[in-house]
């Protein structure tokens, strides 16, 4: 507003000034119009099937009142217990992911030979796919698998271990195939901050641990949330593992495998709306819970870049 | 402390080596956990690559006897050349329309502030945010009443739904490092807004928008969620008839499926290894991360 009546003094101008420049004024001007067929899109295939769902949800096949889906959903066990075996798996794969990657990106991030050849291959289970870690998980750590059988001829064990086909199956293909992204991430929130901090503190005499411990650690906080939550997104959606490496109709059915059986081999559209819109309130509810955590920490300038 | 050193001359050349030194406990755990990694990654693709090269593998170290016709079968029985086929359209439609959609979308949030911008950058965070399953059963369940899914169109429309956020996001820090006095200084000099597009600012959007393109590329191809949900028998992408053969299974040979599994690993190596050499990984979210 300032700039226009300096341009041109006199009250009469103001007035004048046209409706176009005072919502340019306001950031809304023709540039906008590039935002409409992004939002249009996602409004027409994001939102309209979230709502479509949600009222499907609420009208229940076999009838009853809006919330009988719901309410099947917390009374019966065998679909309850799906959201803790869900949680049970996603949690502790996203929090070992990002904490494992803590160090290790610790160490990656200065410059050195080999550098980019050791990030590749640490990512390299991105190519993986779900079918090829199921497949390896099985051959090695099946009952006849490499592993059992090293521990058997070395007589540490007796029995061959149970580890596919079970709990520890998905987990270990959870963290094989979220490992990279957590890394990744972690690694780029860590080369943002200022090694100069660290140079600064050097000087003052702080130990490498001390370093990490006052210095990098408490300003890679916030990233780390954000990590964790991106991991659990991954991590919470593990439906074809755990139907490949695990017990689906058992110890691994997670909540996707039942909101699965409900829509598309029962045909209960409404169940499997239902199913999927707890799944979106528990996953949004626990990234909430991340980032009101992480806006406690202190979140100061980093330095460097961005 | 003697490792001190370390971090005060992190660009000489000898760093490797001074790292490799046992100067500190830690370095050694992590050096450790790296090599675990490496082991039972390498552990894991060595098995399955050696049982689809094996005749018959039953529980002892190595199998039996060794041949190549596994592959041959699988490409025939599962008729990869036409899935390939497939998963390349839906790769590359993919790839083109989000990026469309997405780089305008990433402009104009990049460039300006509007009452309601908070609404529209949720909008873009939250099909990030979801996990593909939980908005998938709904979107497949739309696409099924006005009949799109099971066609190549449904696939390919329900792939975008994640990867315009995507390219939105990926794109916004790449557009704001660009001066915005350079479009002013070409407005000066005459230039309409299609020239400053497609001469001032598309040249040097350029790097970025490879980047996301085939950071989409590559999620495209991985994408199982969606297009599982919304694939028919003439649609399916690589993933989905990989994870379709495990559970047809019954009579089919796992070796069958091994060959396959491997043949998926090695093509998304391939467009991995490219990815990697058009975006650094590590300058991907500082933007995110000095909110």
């Amino acid at each position: 507003m300032t700039t226009a009546t300096g341009l041109a003094p006199g009250g009469p101008e103001v007035a004048r000034q046209s409706l176009r420049h005072r919502l340019a004024d306001r950031g809304i001007d023709r540039v906008l119009l590039l935002l409409v067929p992004g939002v249009l899109f996602l409004s027409l295939l994001f939102i309209y099937p979230f709502l479509y769902g949600l009222n499907l949800s609420i009208n229940p096949t076999n009838g009853g009142g809006p919330l009988t889906n719901y309410q099947n959903f917390f009374s019966d066990s065998y679909l309850r217990d799906t959201i803790w075996t869900t949680l049970s798996l996603g949690v502790p794969a996203a929090l070992f992911n990002v904490l494992i990657s803590v160090p290790i990106a610790y160490r990656m991030r200065g410059r050195f030979r080999f550098k980019r050849t050791i990030t590749t291959l640490l990512v390299v289970p991105i190519a993986l796919g779900t079918v090829l870690t199921a497949d390896g998980l099985i051959q090695l750590l099946g009952p006849s698998g490499w592993l059992n059988k090293m521990l058997l001829d070395f007589k540490f064990i007796d029995q061959p271990l149970i580890l596919v086909h079970n709990y520890w199956g998905v987990l270990m293909s959870l963290i094989i195939t979220g490992f990279p992204f957590a890394f990744l991430l972690v690694l780029s929130y860590l080369s943002g901050i200022d090694p100069n901090l660290e140079r600064a503190a050097s000087v003052m005499g702080a130990g490498t641990w001390e370093r990490f411990r006052r210095i990098t650690f408490p300003l890679l906080v916030p990233g780390l949330a954000i990590t964790f939550c991106l991991s659990f997104v991954l991590a919470f959606s593990v439906f074809p593992s755990a139907s490949l490496v695990g017990d689906p109709a058992g110890s691994t059915r997670v909540i996707s495998i039942a909101a699965y059986h409900a829509a598309f081999e029962q045909f209960d559209y409404s169940m499997g709306s239902a199913i999927s819109m707890i799944m979106g309130a528990i996953m949004l509810g626990i990234i909430a819970l991340v980032l009101g955590w992480r806006s406690t920490m202190f979140r100061g300038a980093t330095g460097g870049k961005g | 402390m003697t490792s001190s050193t370390n971090v005060s001359t992190p660009a000489a050349p000898s760093t490797l080596r001074r790292l490799l030194k046992p100067s500190s406990i830690g370095g050694w755990l992590v050096w450790g956990m790296i090599a675990v990694f490496f082991v039972a990654m390498f552990a894991l693709i060595f098995t399955v690559f050696l049982d689809s090269i094996a005749t018959t593998w039953f529980g002892s170290w190595l199998p039996d006897d060794f041949t190549t016709h596994w592959y041959g079968d699988a490409w025939a029985e599962f008729d990869l050349a036409n899935v390939l086929l497939v998963t390349g359209q839906v790769a590359v439609a993919v790839v083109v329309i989000s990026t469309l959609i997405g780089v305008p979308a990433a402009y104009a949030l990049a460039r300006r502030n509007f009452p309601g911008k908070r609404i529209v950058t949720v909008l873009f965070l939250l099909p990030i945010l979801i996990p593909p399953i939980t908005y998938g059963i709904p979107l497949a369940t739309v696409l099924y009443k006005v009949q799109l899914a099971g066609s190549l169109f449904g696939v390919i429309v329900a792939n975008l739904v994640p990867t315009v956020p995507f390219v939105v996001l990926v794109m916004i820090p790449f557009i704001e490092q660009i001066d915005p006095k350079i479009e002013a200084a070409a407005r000066m000099c005459g230039a309409g807004t299609m020239t400053i597009f497609f001469r001032v600012v598309g040249p040097l959007l350029v790097p970025g928008i490879l980047a996301a393109g085939v950071l989409v590329l590559v999620r495209t191809v991985g994408m199982f969620e969606l297009t599982f949900l919304t694939s028919g028998p003439s649609s399916s992408t690589i993933v989905v008839v990989l994870y379709g053969a495990v559970f047809g299974a019954g009579i089919r040979a796992p070796q069958e499926v091994d060959a396959m599994a491997v043949l998926y690993t090695a093509s998304m190596l391939v467009l991995l290894v490219a990815a990697l050499r058009f975006v650094n990984p590590t300058q991907l979210v500082t933007r995110v991360g000095a909110r």
